[in-house]
């Protein structure tokens, strides 16, 4: 579309430096366009890992940490609800917890740390809402199982070690969010062991 | 085959709008005068400098914070916390005096060569607008960071209005839609400069360059690169083939098609300007004091004054106009007339000869004193007001307005030099 | 494109023709900040925390970011540097209300994280150098800088306090004008006179740094930006050239 007479190879050649030269150039600039979306240091702040005492949670007690805006899920287990972990696999969708929904460290039976301390997101994988904690009364779920999280949107069902049920709407089991402990009773939500 | 898709390709866009037709019709056979000079650099600056605003602002936009409570934390959110914030601000901020920059040198390269003369008038008068939208603008931009310059910059501004006889205390109550400026003006600012200005803006640079292309390009020369059909020779016509629309009716000399020869001019110009633009940018954002100022770093405080107010620079000369006068009205008058009277120059100006070249010593003295006036009352503006910079910028103001009386008077029988038949390059 | 240079180069040097003398009469003191040294900045955060930030807040900066620009480790910002619960992310505010402090102090002690934007470095190097006994003042002192000052000499247990030397003069109008032309230390602060300027040389580069912390690397940007922009200058003015050919 070009209204110029000569077109030579030095022509050609100038043309297609400047096209590179101008491109690398656009692309350079688009980049502080594009990263300026990122979160901010405030979002990352706000983002931060979180820090929980555990020190004073009762057997079966259910505490609640806000973590990037999210309900953080930590539940003091007692032994009667480990001894009944153990005899779920059958009524399961992902009992070995196959699928990444957990970091390398709590994919185990009880898909933890430490066994009597369950950490978990406290969002259904469903569509998002938080479920139930029911210490004592989910045998009305799913019967002879005494304790789990029932979400109330949907009806879907998880198990103590935040594992779900099947025939239920949620595909996956719940997310256990990198943590570590930093000492006995504190536990850093948010960040790996050995992260900075 | 890809070359054969491509082809397809366009024939197919080409049979449902005109793309290929506009593009020859404005860039690859538009006739533009081979004498073009730098002087012709800025128009595609300032297109350049549009765009940078509109996109950085777009981007300031979302993580501004437009309430009198946050405005000024959210800046410093922007220079902080957001990756790359910083170097969008200063982007725009930098943004904002390069505009001004180019379009004064872009009306300088109308004023001497003619441009705004006949047929050209429209050409001006949306100039014009554009450059009265950009004063707008900017000055409602320069709220927005809601620092102590813009709280009390916009305070002096809005209460020009009240000057205005009867209707002037209402009238700055309405635009400050409070008592004092707040954050109901702030929002409103907000409004128009993010939204309103820059659609108005776009508007009127597509009507200036339509105005433009429908009667075409001047010259250095300021002769007329379209004759009477049949009149020219093969030898002035060139090589080059331009579009229907205008080669159809008129014979075109000493033209070349726009793309390639003036874009591959005007891609140097822009890496020329970059270069300038971005050492300000990574250099000096705060342009001695100019760009921002240092005041403006403390937050707009309803009850404490900066020691010395001054507009940004780009508004000096109007300013140092309107304190020139010893009465408020009277000010005000002149300070709006200082652009009104702008608008009339296609008209005051009643010779037929354009280009400076070839006009007489009283015009080239007559533009030499406006300049020195202009730049004088830019710099009087900028400082504090003392008796004896007062009576200076009297004698400016007078040189200024003078200009046009002078223009009006002499161009009627203005003894020109005789205009060469070609452009001459 | 000679032409196209001086005119931009020229419009751009207009700018100084604006600058006007700003900050009055009073002599401020070069204040030679480095803003690569960080130690230096290290001594000048010390300071601040120390002494200023139970008044002044720096509420636009996080301390982990400063923790960061700073090279100081994370759990030592921790302990020795945040006075207050604040989590290592959080903007730097203090606890002081502001209602109360303004009935204290007349008017609530700015923030300072722009200060050496607002006043520049010198002016800060100066006025915290410039204090001296004043017993007609609220806080018993006084600043040649800042006259009628409204805060008390926080770093007087590091300079001491330092006692006037005035010169007065009579105008034509017969009224005399007391001028502080001298000022004399007492030596009884914790520092000498040299030390003492460094280390408000340290926190004028502190508050220097606040004011904009990416200014390093702005410049740093700066010089490739500016390195290939002027590669693209060249090739498209070979470009141009290459083309133009064809018209002369």
């Amino acid at each position: 579309m070009s209204n110029a007479p000569d077109n030579s190879g030095r022509r050609k050649f100038l043309t297609l430096t400047t096209g590179v030269v101008g491109a690398v150039g656009a692309a350079a600039v688009a980049v502080p366009f594009v990263k300026s979306w990122s979160p901010s240091e405030k979002a990352k702040a706000a983002g931060a890992p979180v820090s929980v005492d555990i020190s004073k949670i009762q057997p079966g007690q259910l505490i609640r940490v806000e973590w990037r805006g999210k309900p953080v899920w930590v539940v003091s287990r007692t032994q009667k609800v480990l001894d009944e972990l153990a005899t779920l696999d059958s009524k399961l969708r992902d009992p070995a917890s196959a699928e990444a929904q957990q970091p390398d460290y709590a994919t185990n039976a009880l898909r933890s740390l430490k066994s009597e301390i369950f950490l978990a997101v406290g969002i259904c994988t469903h569509l998002g809402c938080s479920p139930t904690y029911l210490p004592d009364s989910f045998s009305e779920q799913v019967e002879g199982v005494e304790s789990g999280f029932f979400c109330p949107c949907h009806g879907s069902k998880f198990d103590m070690a935040g594992r779900v049920f099947q025939n239920v709407p949620a595909p996956l089991n719940l997310v256990i969010p990198p943590h570590y402990y930093i000492s006995d009773t504190q536990i850093l939500i948010g960040q790996d062991k050995g992260d900075a | 085959m890809l070359k054969k898709l491509v082809l397809d390709g366009i024939d197919w866009v080409d049979a449902r709008i005109p793309m290929t037709d506009t593009w020859n019709k404005h860039l690859a056979q538009y006739p533009t005068p081979v004498n073009f000079n730098f002087w012709y650099f800025f128009g595609s600056l300032a297109m350049l400098v549009l765009v940078n605003q509109i996109l950085t602002g777009i981007w300031l936009t979302m993580h501004y914070n437009p309430s009198a409570e946050g405005a000024f934390a959210s800046i410093e959110y922007i220079m902080r916390d957001v990756p790359y914030g910083w170097l969008l601000r200063y982007m725009h901020s930098t943004g904002a005096s390069a505009f001004f920059v180019v379009i004064y040198l872009h009306m300088f390269r109308g004023l001497i060569y003619g441009s705004y003369q006949k047929p050209r008038e429209l050409i001006w008068i949306f100039g014009m607008l554009i450059f009265l939208v950009l004063m707008a603008e900017a000055f409602m931009g320069y709220l927005l960071p809601w620092g102590q310059m813009s709280f009390w910059g916009a305070q002096v501004i809005i209460s020009l209005f009240g000057a205005i006889p009867i209707v002037g205390d209402d009238l700055t109550l309405w635009i400050r839609g409070d008592y004092v400026i707040s954050g109901a003006t702030l929002n409103r600012f907000f409004a128009l400069h993010v939204v309103a200005l820059p659609l108005a803006l776009v508007g009127l640079v597509f009507l200036h360059i339509i105005a433009l292309h429908e009667v075409g390009s001047n010259n250095p020369d300021g002769v007329e690169i379209k004759q009477k059909k049949g009149t020219a020779s093969e030898e002035a016509k060139g090589k080059f083939v331009f579009h229907e629309q205008y080669s159809g009716k008129k014979d075109i000399i000493d033209a070349i098609p726009f793309h390639p020869y003036f874009t591959v001019k005007d891609i140097m110009g822009v890496s020329f300007f970059l270069f300038c633009f971005a050492a300000v940018i990574f250099f000096m954002p705060e342009g001695g004091g100019y760009l921002l100022e240092a005041p403006n770093f403390e937050a707009a405080n309803g009850l404490k004054t900066p020691d010395h107010i001054a507009p940004v620079w780009y508004y000096t000369p109007y300013y140092a106009i309107l304190r020139a006068i010893p009465d408020k009205l009277i000010g005000v008058v002149f300070f709006g007339g200082s652009i009104a009277i702008l608008f009339l120059l296609p008209w005051l100006d009643r010779c037929n000869v354009k280009s400076i070249r070839y006009r007489s010593w009283k015009h080239k003295l007559n533009i030499t004193q406006f300049i020195i006036c202009f730049i004088v009352l830019g710099v009087l503006g900028a400082l504090p007001a003392t008796p004896l910079l007062t009576t200076v910028a009297q004698v400016a103001s007078v040189g200024y307005f003078g200009f046009f009386i002078a223009l009006w008077v002499y161009s009627k029988n203005e003894k020109t030099k005789p205009l060469p038949t070609r452009l001459t390059h | 494109m000679k032409k196209l240079m001086i005119a931009l180069v020229a419009a751009f040097s207009i700018l100084p023709m604006f600058a006007v003398a700003a900050g009055g009469n009073v002599h401020l003191d070069k204040a030679n900040y480095d803003l690569s040294d960080k130690a230096s900045l290290q001594s000048g955060a010390k300071l601040f925390m120390n002494y200023c930030i139970a008044c002044h807040s720096t509420g636009y900066q996080r301390y982990g970011r400063v923790a960061t620009d700073l090279d100081i480790p994370e759990q030592l910002m921790k302990e020795n540097l945040i006075f207050t619960d604040s989590k290592i992310g959080d903007l730097m505010h203090n606890s002081m209300n502001k209602k109360e402090a303004a009935q204290w102090f007349g008017a609530p002690p700015p923030d300072l994280t722009l200060v050496a934007r607002v006043r520049g470095a010198d002016w800060i190097y100066t006025y915290l150098r410039s204090f001296y006994a004043d017993e007609s003042r609220p806080f018993g002192v006084n600043n040649t800088v800042f006259p009628e000052v409204g805060m008390p000499h926080v770093l007087e247990e590091l300079q001491g306090i330092s006692t006037p030397t005035f010169e007065v003069t009579t105008d034509k109008n017969g009224v005399e004008h007391k001028k502080v032309v001298s000022l004399t230390s007492d030596e009884s602060g914790e520092m000498s006179s040299d030390e003492y300027d460094e280390a408000v040389l340290n926190l004028v580069n502190f508050l220097v740094y606040a004011g904009e912390p990416n200014k390093l690397e702005r410049q740093g940007m700066g010089v490739w930006v500016l390195a290939f922009l002027f590669v693209l200058f060249i090739v498209s003015y070979l470009l141009k050239k290459e083309y133009w050919r064809d018209i002369h």
